[in-house]
């Protein structure tokens, strides 16, 4: 499977990422456990991507590191960017109306966990999560 | 009085009446397929004839979007509307319209006030097709909310409780139909308690467990406590991992248990009841 470009900008956006989350993640052979948790954490992340970046994209791909297969997902908005990471990382920060566990719960559902982002400039999360 | 573009066509039309409406009629059954009476086609084909020629006869023959075209347009959009319905096709019910060039033309003959005709029936044959499209739209919304209330039946278990199977994705809009649903089914059964089903849940992230926890806490506020069942094991480890705490909210692995925990709090005897039933 090569890499899945997908838009999000609206709820029924969200719902096609977690498929094609879920879908790579069948492909790559993860065990239902790290399916759940992958496609979990993916809704996570497009959520934040819709309700704070403003909408933005997903990118879905599998990877290989030579000992294993897995699936890598990227999110990215232009934003208004994470001024404070650490405070969004905390578990109950929210600047909205959610529980503020988005984030800081995604980052424990993976094994590879980046953020890029500036104030003003977009953020752009990298998640991976490897076949056991 | 016959306005300048369109000359005596309309008079050389109503003249010749009964031979274009046959015309017309039989072009349109044609594709039809014999799916509407050759009676109520004629009605109908007939009234819509007469209304064009009586507006294309007005000062403002020429504009479709005049008044003058009133009649005109709710004749076309009660047809668009009941082809619609039907399940005829956007094509079938634009040839209803577009077929009285035809007619026209073979049955009274062309000549130079044509075209002027030929623009005013492909401005309502585009009418039409609008409007069908219209309705089609607000069929499939309508089907959409239905669907949405199919998904969540709310079924009494016994006398007091009642089981909410979730099946799916919890969005917003469903989540807010759940918990309408769920609620009004507590007022008409008196029930004490809920148990919510998530085995057809397949993750339930943060946006979800938000929307079960409001559920439950409106359900509270009205003295119903609610059970969360089928949590199978991927899901209760997402769930810990995400931090998400239900705190004293009861869940059970499997619907069978929460029914047992809710029967055992209202002191009903389960053992008793069997040998009643004769089990
Ligand atoms: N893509 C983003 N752009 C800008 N700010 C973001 C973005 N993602 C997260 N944030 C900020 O980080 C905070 C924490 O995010 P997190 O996902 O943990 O919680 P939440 O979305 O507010 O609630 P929850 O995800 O629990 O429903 C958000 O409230 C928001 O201020
Ligand atoms: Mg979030």
């Amino acid at each position: 499977m090569t890499a899945q470009e997908l838009p999000i900008s609206g709820d029924a956006d969200v719902v096609r990422v977690r498929q094609a989350v879920r879908a790579a993640a069948v492909q790559a052979k993860l065990s239902l456990v790290d399916q759940t948790k992958l496609v979990t954490a993916a809704s996570e992340l497009a959520r934040n991507t819709l309700t704070y970046g403003g909408g933005g994209g997903a990118l879905v791909e599998q990877v290989d590191n030579g000992l294993r297969k897995g699936v890598k997902a990227v999110f990215r908005d232009k934003g208004p960017g994470i001024a404070d990471v650490a405070q969004a990382l905390t578990d109950g920060f929210t600047s909205g109306s959610g529980m503020g566990l988005g984030l800081g719960g995604a980052r424990r559902l993976v094994d590879e966990f980046a953020i890029e982002t500036a104030p003003g400039d977009g953020t752009t999360v990298t998640v991976v999560k490897w076949a056991r | 009085m016959t306005s300048e573009p369109f000359g005596d066509l309309i008079d050389r039309c109503r003249a010749a009446e009964d031979d274009l409406v046959r015309r017309w009629r039989a072009d349109v059954a044609a594709s039809l397929r014999g799916r509407i009476s050759e009676i109520e086609l004629d009605k109908e084909l007939r009234e819509i004839l007469d209304a064009v020629l009586s507006a294309v006869a007005s000062a403002d023959g020429a504009d479709t979007r005049s008044a003058a075209y009133g009649e005109v347009r709710a004749l076309l959009v009660d047809l668009s509307r009941g082809r619609a319905l039907q399940g005829f096709s956007p094509r079938e019910t634009a040839i209803s319209v577009f077929a009285l060039k035809k007619a026209v033309r073979d049955s009274v003959g062309t000549g130079p006030e044509f075209t002027a005709f030929s623009d005013v029936i492909d401005e309502l044959g585009l009418f039409t097709f609008e409007s069908y499209a219209k309705t089609r739209e607000e069929v499939i919304s309508n089907q959409a909310e239905q669907l949405l209330e199919l998904a969540t039946p709310v079924v009494k278990l016994w006398q007091g409780v009642v089981a909410l199977p979730l099946v799916g994705t919890l969005d917003s809009a469903r989540a807010q139909v759940v918990m309408e649903k769920l609620l009004q089914t507590l007022v008409d059964t008196g029930s004490e308690y809920a148990i919510i089903d998530i085995t057809g849940v397949p993750a339930v992230d943060t946006q979800v467990a938000q929307h079960l926890l409001k559920t439950i806490v409106a359900a509270r506020l009205m003295g119903a406590e609610c059970i969360i069942s089928g949590i199978r094991p991927q899901i209760a480890q997402t769930i810990v991992a995400l931090g998400i705490e239900f705190g004293d909210i009861a869940t059970k692995a499997t619907l069978a248990d929460a029914l047992l925990l809710a029967l055992g709090r209202i002191g009903v005897d389960v053992t008793a009841e069997m040998s009643k039933r004769g089990l």
